[in-house]
């Protein structure tokens, strides 16, 4: 594989990662990324043909549960802690989204 | 109870008040919530009698989530926000007695070694102010340490609550991944992330665990396997108890006086009744690049939760003509620190399309080799009840020493990770002093669901040591 610094193209990633980050952060985070995936190429020393991957330690049992309505958060508890929101209306609010 | 719990409340309290000013440790005091919830106990001493921790009060992470008390995980981003509901481990902790009295400062959305990542400042060390405590518990370590409370809560995704105890001279407790639920924990990486128990005893984390262990409906990653008694667990008896040692893993790196504690740890489990037995983690060493590219590959999903929409931190200054997009790009901007900001971009690039299979799916792989290394340690040959290592290869760092290099600081994790990726319960317990009289940790990882062997060890070990009876200088 190439060097990973050189092909980390940061600002591509703050844009799919919604971070609108200054030209001083990009710099620093291209080289401090590149350290650590430069680091991270050693995982390439082992052979990990057939070797299946694991997400997660899951639990061995079931999680289903009755489809049971029961009781959640209201609407106003909801709306609460939005930075911007019509209370008596029941919505967040953003800004404008369509044309 | 020879204690009301209103005045052990005013105890914990002013005592927060008196070493918050410089070691930092608390984000949040909870003074009117506390007093209530302490003068209810006292109002029916009946109801209580036999609660297990009637009246004890606890600090909790301010990365757990508590109903009307703020609840920040140290991050701009939740600055001001207030929890609608209760975590799980706060709804028994209050059944069981427990009076909540602070929330404890930590490494921004819990991803630090340090506790420099706070957007509250950094924690002090109570051993030495000049130090950091550890990370990311870092506040919940140094209000043990420093005797505000017996017993916190922190919560642990690559040695967040054993790394902190270590170098905070405390006990602290990774429970099996399952064991705790983590309903109002704000997630991390949920492949990883389990809460615990930080107390200065090993019985006290005992005690903690039989309170908040066990399934839970809210959170389906929690096990429904029975759960032992941990308090009676603890017998002192490690007779013919077997505990690997991975030698090889422990030859470099490791700081040359933990390493003398540690062998000397070791010496003590041996004079009681354990078996050492060389042991090898082949794939450990891999360990810390396959946590950074799994951990924050979840991180940087998890993360995107937080949009300036419906909680948390908005940037202001819009016009109409923006849109919602640059609305979450200069929010996220804003509102998270450059630690939060770094991982995201590693996680996002990670799973960006091209190189998926090169760093996450291969991290997903060696996660299965690591694995398979601790169950190779416990069923194969060796057949171990635990295994033994240093729970950090150094002791407490100056503050601001390895700032600058976030792949240092990441390696500051090499002990404690593979737990995490191996669903593992592993706790540290204080082991000795550096001679700058920093303190040093030993960390026992067990089987899955076996947290009671390893509390037997710790505590078998503490009964032949009194390194839990020195104090730091904060304390006095």
């Amino acid at each position: 594989m190439a060097d990973p610094a050189a092909q980390f193209d940061v600002s591509a990633v703050a844009a799919l990662a919604n971070l609108d980050l200054t030209a001083d952060e990009l710099r620093l985070f291209a080289q401090q990324l590149g350290d650590v995936l430069a680091y991270a190429q050693e995982l390439q020393q082992i052979d990990t043909t057939g070797v299946p991957p694991t997400a997660s330690i899951g639990t061995r049992h079931g999680v289903d549960r009755p489809d049971v309505t029961q009781p959640s958060l209201d609407r106003d508890g909801a709306l609460a802690a939005a930075p911007d929101a019509n209370v008596d209306e029941g919505f967040f609010k953003v800004p404008r989204v369509i044309g | 109870m020879t204690r009301s719990a209103t005045d052990a409340c005013r105890d914990a309290l002013a005592r927060a008040a008196s070493v918050n000013p410089s070691l930092n440790a608390f984000n949040t005091i909870a003074t009117e919530r506390a007093f209530e919830r302490a003068a209810a106990i006292d109002a029916d001493p009946d109801r209580w009698q036999n609660a297990p921790l009637a009246g004890i009060p606890i600090a909790v992470k301010d990365n757990i989530c508590t109903r009307g008390l703020r609840t920040t995980a140290s991050s701009r981003m939740l600055h001001h926000y207030v929890p609608p509901y209760d975590a799980t481990v706060i709804t028994r902790l209050e059944a069981a007695g427990a009076v909540i009295v602070a929330k404890t400062n930590c490494d921004e959305f819990a991803m630090g070694s340090s506790n420099e990542n706070s957007a509250f400042g950094p924690v002090r060390n109570p051993w030495d102010v000049t130090r950091v405590p550890g990370g990311t518990s870092g506040g919940s370590a140094a209000a043990v340490a420093a005797n505000v409370v017996p017993i916190a809560l922190g919560s642990d995704t690559g040695g967040s609550i054993r790394q902190p105890s270590a170098l905070c001279g405390v006990v602290g407790l990774k429970p099996t991944y399952g064991r705790v639920s983590r309903y109002g924990l704000i997630a991390h990486a949920s492949s990883l992330d389990q809460i615990g128990p930080i107390a200065k005893r090993v019985r006290d984390v005992a005690v903690t665990m039989n309170v908040i262990a066990g399934s839970d409906a809210a959170d389906a990653t929690s096990a429904p396997d029975a759960v032992p008694d941990f308090a009676t667990a603890l017998t002192g008896d490690i007779t013919g108890a077997r505990i690997g040692v991975p030698r090889r893993l422990l030859e470099h790196g490791v700081d040359a006086e933990v390493s003398r504690a540690f062998f000397t740890a070791l010496d003590v489990l041996r004079a009681r009744g354990a078996a050492l037995v060389d042991i090898e983690l082949p794939h450990a060493k891999y360990a810390i690049a396959t946590y950074y590219l799994v951990s924050t590959a979840e991180a940087s999903a998890n993360l995107a939760r937080y949009d300036g929409v419906r909680y948390g931190y908005r940037a202001s200054g819009f016009e109409v003509r923006d849109s919602l997009q640059t609305m979450y790009a200069k929010t996220r901007a804003e509102a998270f620190g450059p630690e939060v900001k770094r991982r995201i971009m590693l996680g996002t690039y990670v799973l960006s399309a091209g190189y998926y299979d090169a760093y996450y799916l291969k991290a997903q792989q060696m996660r299965t080799l690591i694995l398979r290394d601790y169950v190779e340690a416990f069923e194969g040959a060796a057949a171990v009840d635990a295994v033994a290592m240093p729970t950090s290869p150094i002791p407490a760092f100056r503050i601001g020493e390895r700032a600058d290099d976030p792949l240092q600081m990441y390696l500051a994790d090499v002990f404690t990770v593979s737990a995490n990726l191996a669903g593992l319960p592993a706790v540290s317990v204080p082991c000795g002093f550096t001679s700058a009289t920093l303190p040093v940790g030993l960390q026992l990882t067990g089987r899955r669901f076996d947290e009671a062997t390893l509390l037997r060890i710790a505590e078998a070990y503490e009964r032949d040591t009194s390194w839990w009876t020195h104090q730091p200088p904060t304390s006095a």
